[in-house]
């Protein structure tokens, strides 16, 4: 408040007699800072809203007394990871989502960026009723379609198997991946290819040497984003795999609880902690490097 | 004009057989092709043709193909009708008023704020996103739990404590949404944001227009595109929302969280009912779809 009084004088020297006709800015302008002191406080509660619940994660992953109450861990411990740091509990899940998110995702990525160049770079007649039927596609619920590729699953005898769960997530991602990709690709300005093909490159050899390396940031962008979402995918594994030991982490957190005794918060909270950290962590390189959510965001105004 | 466009995008090399040479252009689409039509067109059509049947988990042989009858007996199934309004409610109460108006407030405030401030609102709104569905789950029902931390706060504020999860937990998976859900709406409007042309909101405010006239005369028209994708995407991801409402209350209790995916879920493996669940899957997808064909209209990919 003291700096809020300090203020009018400070002004009143700095700008001295020059500008006289200004009363309405000055007043305009007194208003901006109880205006930001609001805006920054409402933002603060806010803030302490959201960030509780990854409190109580933290606390109780290193409690020894853990419940679902919000409680400061005293004395701080890390028995709940030593319990759940085992082959069984937490690093097989690990691998198996790894697995099939970096496959699906890896796979993802290079059909997309193949379907994009096509139709980023020419025109056709059936370019259009393609780009319709991949935007209207990445509305399907895909929850919806889970039943039916459950059915389906069932009668080729693909139930269980990794590798078929593998292709199922990355065609569920992919109509939003060419997407993006397009929209990425779109943003390189095709005179630069121009040279490469008088140079007698073909549209491959253009694409890999050219446009690819100038959307770097783009390809990261939409990879990451890829593997974030399926990583932290519950429905899809939860129908299509059965064994407990291909579930990836985001299943098995799910049976946790029932495995596990009832009363074993601590060590849940510990295993979320675990099984969080690798997408916060690629999230945050990504972050550093291109702006992350800033540059998804700018690419899904339409 | 319009053919500095057209040899702008167009191949650059003369062109041979044109039927074989845009075969040829096309190829690269194929792998995307095989999948979609494999892993979504396929299951799509399948959906279609199971709806109409009594195919049952056990006993695959038996199926029969029974019509409307799935579709008559879900519109005559209070349970069902109960799912399809308290989908209408999650998606509509957290997407619609929850994360869109929220994701846009914050997107707006950050502008004004200072930046520490800004940048940790950023940090902890995404790092709900970024959490995992079920960890999200987890975190909600902890933070709604009798004697969670939500109850905490509203203790200190004076406030009565409530059992959320047992009398509201429509509301309370639908804040959790909002939790979970909101960093999207705040990064899409934050770009939108930046793409406002700061001459017109300066010439608005020269004028004498305050914070709220420049908002909603100057802003929101601006950016009106990004208010309508951005208000698809979240209706159609919502849609969807399945694994966060199971980790916190199942559908329940009873049924007072049911939305139309965890019903769906319960009939087709819980009762083993593939053909009525497959129908209740159906109806999910030709709203998805419907929205989806609003998203287009909006969209409108561009003219060529």
């Amino acid at each position: 408040m003291a700096t809020t009084d300090l203020r009018p004088a400070a002004r009143a020297g700095r700008s001295g007699g020059a500008a006289r006709p200004v009363p309405a800015v000055t007043t305009a302008r007194r208003r901006v800072r109880p205006a930001r002191v609001a805006v920054n406080l409402v933002l603060l509660v806010i803030s302490l809203l959201f960030v509780l619940p990854l409190v109580w994660m933290v606390f109780a992953s290193v409690s020894s007394t853990a419940s679902f109450e919000l409680n400061l861990p005293s004395p701080p411990t890390l028995d709940n990871f030593h319990a759940i740091l085992n082959t069984e509990t937490t690093f097989r899940p690990l691998l198996n989502g790894l697995l099939l998110c970096g496959g699906a995702t890896l796979l993802c990525v290079v059909v997309s960026i193949l379907a994009a160049y096509p139709l980023s770079r020419y025109r056709s007649r059936l370019r259009r009723p393609f780009l319709y039927t991949v935007l209207f596609s990445t509305g399907l619920p895909i929850t919806a379609v889970m039943i039916p590729v459950y059915s389906m699953f069932v009668q080729v005898e693909l139930i269980d198997s990794m590798a078929a769960t593998t292709l199922f997530l990355a065609a569920s991602a992919l109509p939003i991946g060419i997407w993006l990709m397009k929209n990425f690709m779109d943003g390189v300005p095709i005179v630069l290819e121009e040279a490469a093909r008088i140079d007698g490159a073909n549209a491959m050899q253009s694409l890999a040497r050219v446009v690819l390396p100038l959307m770097w940031p783009g390809v990261t962008v939409v990879t990451v984003f890829t593997f974030i979402s399926m990583w932290g995918n519950f429905f899809v594994p939860f129908v299509l795999l059965l064994s407990p030991e291909k579930l990836p982490a985001s299943v098995s957190v799910f049976t946790f609880l029932s495995a596990h005794d009832q009363t074993q918060y601590g060590q849940l909270a510990a295993f979320s902690l675990v099984y969080t950290l690798p997408v916060v962590m690629l999230y945050l390189l990504l972050t550093r490097k291109l702006g992350g959510g800033f540059a998804l965001g700018g690419a899904l105004k339409g | 004009m319009e053919s500095a466009a057209a040899s702008a995008a167009a191949p650059v090399r003369p062109s041979g057989g044109r039927a074989g040479q845009s075969l040829l252009r096309g190829l690269p689409l194929l792998p995307s092709l095989l999948l979609l039509a494999v892993f979504l067109a396929g299951p799509i059509l399948y959906c279609v043709y199971d709806a109409f049947t009594d195919a049952q988990l056990t006993g695959a042989a038996e199926t029969h193909f029974v019509g409307l009858d799935n579709f008559t007996r879900a519109f005559g199934d209070p349970d069902f009708l109960n799912a399809l309004w308290l989908t209408l409610v999650f998606v509509v109460g957290s997407a619609v008023v929850g994360q869109n108006t929220l994701g846009l407030s914050l997107a707006v405030m950050a502008e004004k704020a200072t930046r520490p401030v800004r940048s940790l609102v950023n940090g902890v709104v995404i790092a709900a996103w970024v959490l995992p569905e079920v960890v999200a789950g987890y975190l909600m029902y902890a933070f709604f739990y009798q004697q969670g931390s939500l109850n905490d706060v509203l203790g200190m504020l004076g406030l009565p404590r409530q059992n959320w999860l047992y009398t509201l937990p429509i509301l309370a998976v639908c804040l959790a949404n909002v939790w979970r859900g909101t960093a999207f709406s705040m990064m899409v409007y934050s770009a939108a944001l930046n793409e406002v042309p700061r001459e017109l909101v300066e010439a608005a405010e020269m004028d004498g227009a305050g914070v709220w006239h420049r908002l909603w005369h100057v802003t929101l028209p601006v950016i009106r595109r990004s208010i309508m994708t951005n208000l698809m995407l979240i209706t159609l991801q919502t849609l969807s929302v399945f694994g966060l409402i199971y980790a916190m209350t199942r559908g329940g209790p009873g049924n007072k969280s049911q939305t139309l995916p965890v019903f769906m879920y319960q009939q087709a493996f819980q009762n083993s009912l593939i053909g009525y669940g497959t129908a209740i899957a159906l109806v999910l997808l030709v709203v998805g779809a419907l929205f989806s064909v609003v998203y287009l209209k909006l969209l409108k990919v561009e003219e060529d």
